[in-house]
């Protein structure tokens, strides 16, 4: 009798629960309680978040999930945003959006990740989905205005539109005008990436003034300081503002219109633009650093001195991105009056400079995660540290979730005792139990790897350039990081052993990155043979990798899980090792 | 501390791992993964792994002959020249700074010398050269006279491609507004980078080059030279005879210089121009994208480039 109940539990009631279920893992795992749970489920998934758009096709989405509203693709590997991935070599959104067109008429989201959107995509978002909503594109390529047009003139609905770094073609400024006068639903804009003179200000003036609901608005560089107080004063309730170029001559009328348009802004959280600074304009925002919850200040070339009064005016600061200008005083100072202070981001201002040009050192993180008891997030360029620094730090923060660290000058050992920065790293995975991301750089031998292998059993994506020795190296990450999803590897001289002896923790990861390694061409067939849920794609610019013996190592590496089976979408230069051979043996 | 384990799906037997205090001796093959007799071969004799040295003198002699983007650009840096930089072994990264196996040696990713002489221990190394950091530095850091006399000057800081990790979008902002020095020339030398976008007629893929990295028309021209030698040849990559390299770029600078292909640039106003008529330095100003035209098309070129120098002037 009981049982039968059970059984009988009505459909609408199990969807309505599981409507409160956002996560994808919670989602993931309902699904996986019994078939009808299953059913249920599926039918009522309305987000979906595929980290590998080569993981899965879009027939096989749709095929699972009819009722889908929100969509998130990530494409290309995260090294081709230092151009380690050559042109050509993926990512691409138009087939996915031509299925989708189909199957989802009411889409109403979509979020790309470094693909590859043309102006043909943009054009059919605009066409086939009549309520909708959100696009957003970072560090996407491909697409020029007129795509942007395009969604602009036909998303009568939309309200967020987001190009965060993406590369877009100028082809014309008019864009902006595209929306029409009737269209005011617009929540979120950010254009920062847009080159100059590709916004028609007038347009893009009468836009937010008719738009109530407008709560984020990132300019980009070509709009002048003079403008900002028009703009501000036509939406005082924005949230998040970036702006233009940050520099005009000192006039106090502008400076005094421009003050008086930032303290009309009470729900102002969080600043960003800030090119070209003229530090005598800084001041006009004080009035509004008090809420102030996020800086980007990562493009904005002012001295130590004038970041500092600046930060010192902001003690709700949760997040900084700031270039190194502002040196281990500034960092101490931020120390000092942060202390709700979550995530620094520090930039170099000169990376490729002989010598260091700023007083930025290991000191200042030191100070940052002494005196800021809630930093989670760390992301930081300098020219030298020590594994006393680091050994500090890491006792000082075990909170930390993410730790980037990167010592510009390759395999730089501590500088004080010239030993490798291993027993620094170590210490970070040992303290930090909760570390979820990690980037090393400096000298670093096999060792630092083996305490990773250790300690770090939260680790998810680790990023690894000229460091450690041999195989054993990548054994024991690939061993011991149970958690791990994604590793990229450049630059190390890890071969196959390592690799062929760890295949199967290959498919427990989205993905595996390595270049100049020493994998050979052999054991890249082996393993995408062996290995038929994986797609093992080489690289190599240099030819077809069978023209060259099989121990040859291959440039470039790129290991995926997938259900998709391989693509089909690959440049002359990319080869995907698949089973051929007992596709062979069974035909 | 546990030992990992080891996944046994591929046919390899459990194997032990040394312990971890062995596994500290950077380079030492011996206590490498100990897969012995029982371990999966690949086919081919001498083609096991351990034999690293094996893999670099079949990397440097692959090296000599192969041409494609990261020889040009090593090439036109150095002049084909050596590494202080030991690296990875992998087959030619991506450019500017190919981790020759020339300067490094099987598992060790560091050497301070050109000769090829495998396996220095980390410790020891670090221990005995204290400027070991700044040597490895991939630039010409001007103090630093090391033993090692492979570095030869550049004028430009030797970049290693995607090193450090900072994204184009920064970079070329960067790029446009120097860092603020008190030595404004050296500022403007050290300043960052500016990637455009290089297309060729006919060509399936484009390429992304840094025209900060050049000093003249003639180093840019070389390296695009390089960089596409294998769509007019018709084929990436030979198969070992060092002359055929020599042979397939003389063939494409007759194709460049000749009549068969123009290099033409789009600068800031939009208009496509021959690569040459302007300064070099207000070139890279006013560069965006470059396209290596077919002659026949870039017809009515000249004119424009002479007429907007003209205004400008």
């Amino acid at each position: 009798m009981q049982k039968k109940m059970a059984y009988s539990f009505p459909d609408e009631v199990l969807e309505h629960v599981f409507s409160f279920i956002q996560s994808d893992k919670d989602r993931n795992a309902v699904s996986m309680v019994c078939k009808s749970w299953y059913e249920i489920e599926r039918w009522c998934r309305r987000k979906i978040f595929i980290g590998n758009c080569y993981a899965v096709s879009p027939r096989i989405m749709i095929r699972r999930f009819p009722e889908i509203r929100s969509v998130e693709l990530k494409g290309k590997p995260h090294f081709a945003d230092f151009n380690l991935v050559p042109e050509g070599w993926g990512g691409y959104i138009l087939p996915w959006i031509v299925e989708m067109a189909g199957a989802y008429p009411w889409l109403e989201e979509i979020r790309l990740k470094r693909m590859v959107v043309t102006d043909e995509s943009l054009e059919l978002i605009a066409k086939s989905f009549k309520n909708f909503k959100v696009l957003v594109l970072s560090f996407c390529e491909g697409f020029s205005t007129d795509g942007l047009a395009a969604i602009a003139a036909s998303c009568k609905n939309l309200k967020e539109l987001d190009l965060r770094e993406s590369e877009v073609d100028d082809l014309s400024g008019h864009w902006l005008s595209h929306f029409p006068e009737t269209y005011t639903s617009l929540v979120s804009l950010n254009i920062s990436c847009l080159g100059s003179d590709e916004v028609s200000f007038s347009a893009l003036e009468r836009l937010v003034g008719r738009c109530p609901n407008l709560r984020t608005l990132q300019l980009n560089r070509a709009v002048p300081l003079d403008k900002i107080a028009t703009i501000l004063r036509r939406a005082p309730q924005l949230v998040e503002f970036g702006t233009g170029t940050y520099a005009a001559e000192l006039r106090p009328d502008v400076f005094s219109n421009l003050a008086g348009a930032f303290s009309s802004c009470k729900e102002l959280r969080s600043l960003s633009g800030f090119w070209d600074v003229v530090p005598a304009y800084l001041p006009a925002i004080y009035s509004v650093c008090s809420r102030i919850s996020s800086l980007n200040l990562s493009y904005a070339t002012i001295q130590s001195h004038d970041l500092i009064k600046l930060v010192c005016h902001c003690p709700s600061l949760q997040r900084l991105l700031v270039l190194d200008y502002i040196e281990d005083s500034g960092l101490e100072a931020l120390a000092s009056s942060c202390k709700d202070l979550q995530e620094l981001r520090v930039f170099p201002s000169d990376p490729f400079g002989a010598e260091p040009n700023v007083s930025l050192t290991e000191q200042g993180l030191v100070a940052v995660s002494l005196g800021c008891p809630k930093l989670q997030s760390v992301l930081y360029f300098c020219h030298q540290m020590t594994n006393s620094a680091l050994v500090n730090i890491a006792q000082n923060r075990p909170n930390l979730t993410r730790f980037r660290l990167c010592i510009i000058a390759p395999r730089k050992p501590d500088y004080v005792t010239l030993e490798p920065l291993d027993v620094g790293f170590g210490a970070i995975v040992q303290h930090c139990k909760d570390l979820r991301r990690l980037s090393l750089s400096g000298l670093l031998t096999d060792r630092v790897f083996e305490y990773i292998g250790t300690y770090a059993k939260k680790l998810e994506m680790l990023s690894v350039a000229f460091a450690g020795d041999s195989d054993l190296g990548l054994h024991h990450v690939l061993s011991g990081c149970e958690s791990l999803r994604k590793l990229e590897i450049r630059d190390c001289s890890f071969g196959d052993k390592a690799l062929l002896a760890n295949a199967a923790k290959l498919e427990t990861m989205r993905s595996l990155w390595m270049s100049s390694c020493s994998v050979s061409f052999g054991a890249c067939k082996l393993l995408g043979q062996k290995m038929p849920r994986l797609n093992v794609e080489v690289i190599d610019e240099r030819g077809p990798p069978d023209s060259r013996p099989e121990s040859c190592p291959v440039e470039k590496l790129y290991i995926y899980r997938s259900v998709a089976g391989p693509r089909f979408d690959m440049p002359p230069f990319v080869w995907t090792m698949d089973d051929e051979d007992s596709a062979l043996r069974l035909s | 501390m546990s030992k990992p384990i080891e996944h046994d799906y591929i046919g390899l037997s459990e194997q032990q791992l040394p312990s971890m205090e062995k596994s500290s001796d950077a380079g030492n093959k011996k206590n490498g993964l100990h897969l012995k007799a029982t371990e999966l071969r690949l086919g081919l004799p001498g083609s096991e792994s351990p034999e690293r040295e094996d893999h670099d003198h079949k990397l440097l002699s692959l090296k000599s002959f192969v041409s494609g983007a990261k020889r040009g650009f090593s090439d036109t840096l150095n002049g084909g020249g050596k590494w202080v930089f030991g690296g990875g072994n992998g087959g030619g990264s991506e450019g500017l700074f190919s981790p020759r196996s020339g300067s490094s040696n099987g598992g060790n990713g560091l050497s301070g010398s050109d000769s090829g002489v495998g396996g220095p221990v980390l410790k020891d190394e670090a221990a005995q050269k204290p400027v070991v950091g700044q040597e490895k530095k991939p630039q010409v850091a001007g103090g630093s006279g090391h033993g090692n006399g492979n570095i030869a000057p550049v004028s430009n800081r030797a970049q290693v491609v995607g090193w450090p990790p900072i994204r184009s979008f920064r970079k070329n902002t960067m790029a446009s507004h120097p860092p603020k020095n008190d030595d404004d020339a050296e500022a403007k030398l050290g300043s960052g980078c500016l990637y455009v976008k290089v297309s060729m007629d006919g060509a399936p893929y484009l390429r992304k080059v840094d025209l900060k990295f050049y000093g003249s028309y003639k180093e840019l021209s070389s390296a695009l030279e390089k960089m596409f030698s294998c769509f007019t040849i018709g084929q990436c990559g030979s198969h070992g005879v060092p002359s055929r390299d020599g042979l397939s770029e003389s063939r494409l600078i007759d194709l460049l210089h000749g009549s068969e292909y123009v290099l033409t640039y789009e600068d800031k106003d939009g208009d496509w121009m021959l690569v040459g008529d302007v300064p070099w330095e207000m070139f890279t100003d006013s560069c965006k994208r470059l396209r290596i035209m077919k002659s026949s098309e870039a017809i009515g070129l000249a004119p424009r480039a002479m007429e907007k120098c003209k205004n400008r002037t």
